[in-house]
């Protein structure tokens, strides 16, 4: 037998830092907060401006659920501090697009069935969206290697490779590239016959 | 007769897609009501032992926390084991959160902080000072095996499995043979969105209830039963849940932690589990399996014995079907089986995709491929010498098996006949090609469901039921089923879900909810067009005056007779002449229960056939799965956009149980080491390939109405163990240890 002892007493506490007032530029609206310098971009914007379109998936920069456009660039929010972005343009997935006029990946991603639970699916959006912006990906390996900071559990990553493929093929951003080439652009389902009566 | 309002079968884009692009699905801990307080939970650094002293005065002197929850301060709630047990809970005495001072596994929570912001919450929880007294803990399942056991009960509907003929005499028999062991480690399921409860305090102990979960009502009896709250006080919801796989079977402890804290402080509040703390409930069960088996020259099985050891919690005897299967899937006369548990200090395993069967197909189709082999044939020409055409282990003829259209389809869409058998005989410039493949088998399941079908005066169908949405296309296939049957465009129906004020519906898995829901759909649909016919007789329309339910059809919006369908009333009309703003109706569940009582006429399963490419560079034992064909033979597909989803779906998950996914304990402190999504390995975009999938046609007209067979789980099926017998293929390398990282090919 041994004794464990967690958050041993004698260390005394971190004086707690006050509230601060922050202004956040976010989808083109200006917002002042009144939150502790610690809060992270990510809980700013799920716990105190109710933009429950980010998600969560593990607070560490893992997943990638998180994803924003910082000044068009993407970012995990959860790795940065909500205070450092005061002079920043950012841009979550309700900035992305309307219910009457989705973006074209919001709607491809639906056309190609690109998510199932949807947790993911703002990240992936959002990473994709950064991932034009950067104007870095023609080929479809090259997609799959920048689009592998978000991790999808449902597993829909050949359906979200067709999704971007589409959209950076529409707008003329791609280059042919038959290694491995998952023939993902295309989807090829054939109506299954219901039974005869 | 074609009509427009014919969906079943069509490929179609989800119905809640625009939400969930647009960020608008609220998932459990997005609830923001007001005056919310936040629960962050202090977990346990110990995997045994007892808790000696917790000191909150430090805690609680910081403004703004609330209290502090331990076992010291939470007041006794329900006595009995009883009361503490969901739907699914296997046999034992249920885990009670903060319940005394015993510390049964590592990361256990043994205290929750609750104060105004999740920040404040979270740092204080970080200074809660907490002493125990560790006692020795047992977590290695290798050094358990003396100590296991056959368990007697274990989750319900477990039956233990059977052995039949004399597997010594088929063993003797045999003039080839195989012999090994395998085994995999434990897995968590980590859907991506993390456990997290909303409870939004309403007044005198009302509560609505936001819970990440795989059923409301599961959720609602285990915290109506412990806290004593009536139905109407306990209403459960949950809209969208971020994923599931199992892990939402049961309810988690972030439930009753919030629940508890809302009553105590009569507040609104929430708890959010950690990535970390994702790592700290049930989990697919490390397995330790033996197969051995024996052919006859003709490369018939002469015997199959498959035994299993999974570790089990100290406090219940979590129970799957690891080795049943082997009893099924191919025809022999000599089977023996075993399945055994032993007792560690960790949580109790809890139903992974594919429960049991996804551990036992690792064994038996890698052992097919070792005895395909040993035997010299090819495995595919193996699997179809072997082919049972009726079920052994349960004495009962398939309701329908296409089995061997998956074989055929299968590997004509591979290229299969250009596979050479020597291992290590195929390349592809420097990279080393193996070609492999598996199957497997889960039971077409159905359970009692009740659905609402409501049509109001402006023609909108709204059909509800209380089950779940996990991502696997419930609201687009029912919607799409209650559309065709009432004969309305798709964009005129509504399927709610996910409240306990819906009609009754089972858990959301086991393959089950199509079936279950689905077919409870047409019946209320039915049932709702029996009283449409009605109102339509009472308008004095000559038409309809003698007609039956079945002279009728619902399409194209209108109710039509079949023998002249120029004969019609718009069924908008039929509910205005009403003078009620709706006409509906529910089915009933009597039929499905009783039926579930009696014995079954057929054995009525789902199968697949799954052929996997994997490329290796010869230096560096990197595995790439370059190609994957995956045929499934599922009854009636409702939807063949969402349901080749799903089995995308299920392939990744294969791909990552062969090559990957490991929750690896770290015995001196009995705790998952990597138990964040760095360290525990899943595939990312960049790791999957071509996946193919195809749906073979299989008309069942016994399974249930609608000859749905259900698609969560059979498309995982020998996806691991087919990318394992590749890898041998390439590389004359036989893994049996999963998954197989680089240092087992090196």
């Amino acid at each position: 037998m041994s004794q464990v002892t967690q958050a041993p007493l004698g260390r005394s506490p971190v004086a707690l830092a006050p509230t601060q007032s922050v202004s956040l530029n976010i989808n083109g609206q200006d917002h002042t907060l009144q939150i502790a310098p610690w809060t992270t971009l990510l809980d700013a914007l799920r716990e105190y401006l109710d933009l429950t379109g980010t998600k969560k998936g593990c607070d560490h920069g893992q997943c990638g659920a998180c994803t924003v456009l910082v000044d068009g660039k993407r970012i995990n929010s959860c790795l940065s501090l909500a205070v450092m972005h005061e002079d920043s343009k950012i841009q979550t997935i309700e900035g992305l697009g309307t219910e009457d006029e989705l973006s074209p990946l919001q709607q491809a991603f639906i056309d190609h069935d690109a998510f199932q639970c949807g947790y993911c699916t703002p990240g992936q959006i959002c990473s994709a969206q950064g991932l034009i912006n950067e104007g870095k990906a023609k080929t479809e390996a090259q997609v799959r290697e920048l689009m592998s900071g978000n991790v999808c559990r449902c597993g829909a990553y050949t359906n979200i490779l067709s999704a971007v493929m589409e959209v950076l093929n529409n707008e003329g951003l791609i280059i042919e590239d038959k290694a491995w080439s998952a023939g993902a652009t295309k989807q090829d389902i054939a109506p299954v016959e219901p039974p005869k009566k | 007769m074609s009509h427009t309002t014919d969906y079943i079968g069509k490929p179609t884009n989800r119905v809640d897609g625009p939400a969930k692009v647009l960020g608008t699905a609220k998932y459990a801990a997005e609830f923001n009501v007001p005056n919310l307080l936040y629960g962050y939970v202090v977990s346990s650094p110990i995997a045994k032992g007892k808790i000696t002293k917790i000191d909150s005065a430090a805690v609680k002197a910081l403004p703004g926390v609330q209290e502090v929850f331990t076992h010291e301060n939470v007041p006794g709630f329900a006595f009995l084991d009883r009361s503490y047990k969901d739907d699914v809970a296997p046999g034992g005495s249920p885990f009670r959160p903060l319940h005394d001072a015993e510390i049964k596994y590592s990361l256990q929570p043994v205290a929750l902080v609750v104060a105004d912001t999740f920040e404040l919450a979270r740092y204080a929880a970080s200074i809660l000072h907490i002493e125990y007294e560790e006692e020795a803990h047992a977590t290695e399942l290798a050094k358990r095996i003396d100590e296991a056991f056959e368990p007697g009960r274990g989750k319900t509907g477990y039956k233990p499995p059977k052995s039949r003929g004399n597997f010594g005499k088929g063993w003797k028999q045999g003039v080839a043979h195989m012999e090994a062991n395998y085994s995999h480690h434990a897995q968590h399921h980590n859907p991506m969105e993390m456990f997290a409860t909303t409870v939004e305090w309403l007044g005198d102990k009302k509560l609505t209830v936001y819970d990440k979960t795989q059923g409301v009502f599961n959720s609602q009896q285990y915290i109506s039963k412990i806290f004593g709250l009536s139905k109407e006080e306990a209403r459960v919801i949950s809209k969208y849940t971020g994923g599931g796989f199992g892990s939402g079977l049961r309810p988690q402890y972030q439930l009753f932690l919030a629940v508890m804290a809302s009553l105590q402080l009569e507040r609104s509040v929430r708890v959010s589990l950690t990535r970390e703390q994702m790592f700290s409930f049930g989990h697919r069960p490390e397995t330790l399996q033996h197969v051995a088996l024996a052919t006859a020259a003709d490369g018939s099985l002469t015997g199959i014995n498959h035994f299993a050891v999974a570790e089990t919690s100290q406090f219940e005897d979590f129970t799957e079907n690891v080795v049943g299967w082997s009893g099924t899937l191919y025809d022999c006369k000599n089977v023996e089986l075993g399945y055994r548990l032993s007792k560690l200090d960790v949580f109790s395993p809890l139903d992974m995709r594919a429960p049991g069967a996804a551990s036992g197909s690792i064994a038996l189709e890698i052992a097919m491929d070792e005895m395909a082999y040993a035997a010299g044939l090819d495995p595919l020409e193996f699997r179809i010498r072997n082919y049972s055409d009726f079920d052994q282990a349960q004495n009962l003829p398939y309701s329908s098996k296409a089995l061997r259209k998956c074989y055929a389809e299968g590997a004509a869409k591979f290229g299969w006949e250009k596979r050479t058998a020597e291992p290590g005989s195929m390349r592809d410039g420097k990279m080393l090609v193996g070609w492999g493949m598996g199957g497997g088998i889960w039971d077409a399941s159905k359970m009692p469901a009740t659905v609402k079908a409501s049509l109001d005066a402006d023609g909108h169908l709204t059909v509800s039921s209380g089950t779940n949405e996990i991502g696997t296309g419930t609201y687009t296939i029912m919607t799409q089923i209650a559309a065709e049957s009432m004969g309305l465009p798709i964009e005129a129906v509504t399927f709610v879900l996910g409240d306990t004020t819906l009609p009754e519906s089972p858990l959301q898995g086991g393959s089950w909810t199509a079936a279950s829901v689905g077919n409870s759909v047409v019946e209320a649909c039915t049932k709702l067009g029996e009283a449409l016919l009605k109102q339509a007789q009472k308008m004095d329309h000559p038409a309809f005056k003698d007609a039956k339910i079945d002279d009728v059809q619902f399409a194209n919006g209108q109710l039509r007779l079949r023998s002249d369908e120029t004969q019609a009333v718009v069924l908008r009309d039929l509910v205005q002449a009403s003078g009620e703003s709706k006409i509906e109706a529910e089915n009933s569940t009597v039929l499905a229960k009783l039926e579930m009582l009696k014995p079954p006429k057929y054995s009525m399963h789902a199968h697949n056939a799954v052929f996997v490419e994997v490329k290796l560079d010869p230096d560096l034992m990197t595995v790439h799965v370059t190609r994957v064909v995956n045929a499934v033979a599922a009854g009636r597909i409702i939807n063949p956009k969402t349901a080749r989803s799903q089995v995308l779906g299920s392939v990744v998950w294969g791909i990552s149980s062969a090559l990957m996914e490991e929750s690896v304990m770290d015995h001196r402190f009995g705790r998952y080491m990597n138990h964040n999504y760095a360290e525990y390995h899943v595939p990312v975009n960049a790791d999957i390939h071509d996946i193919d999938v195809i749906f073979v046609s299989e008309e069942d007209d016994k399974v249930n109405p609608l000859g749905i067979k259900g698609l969560g789980e059979v498309g995982l099926l020998g996806v691991a163990a087919a990318v394992t017998n590749a890898i041998y293929h390439a590389t004359g390398k036989r893994v049996r240890d999963l998954p197989v990282t680089i240092d087992k090919l090196l």
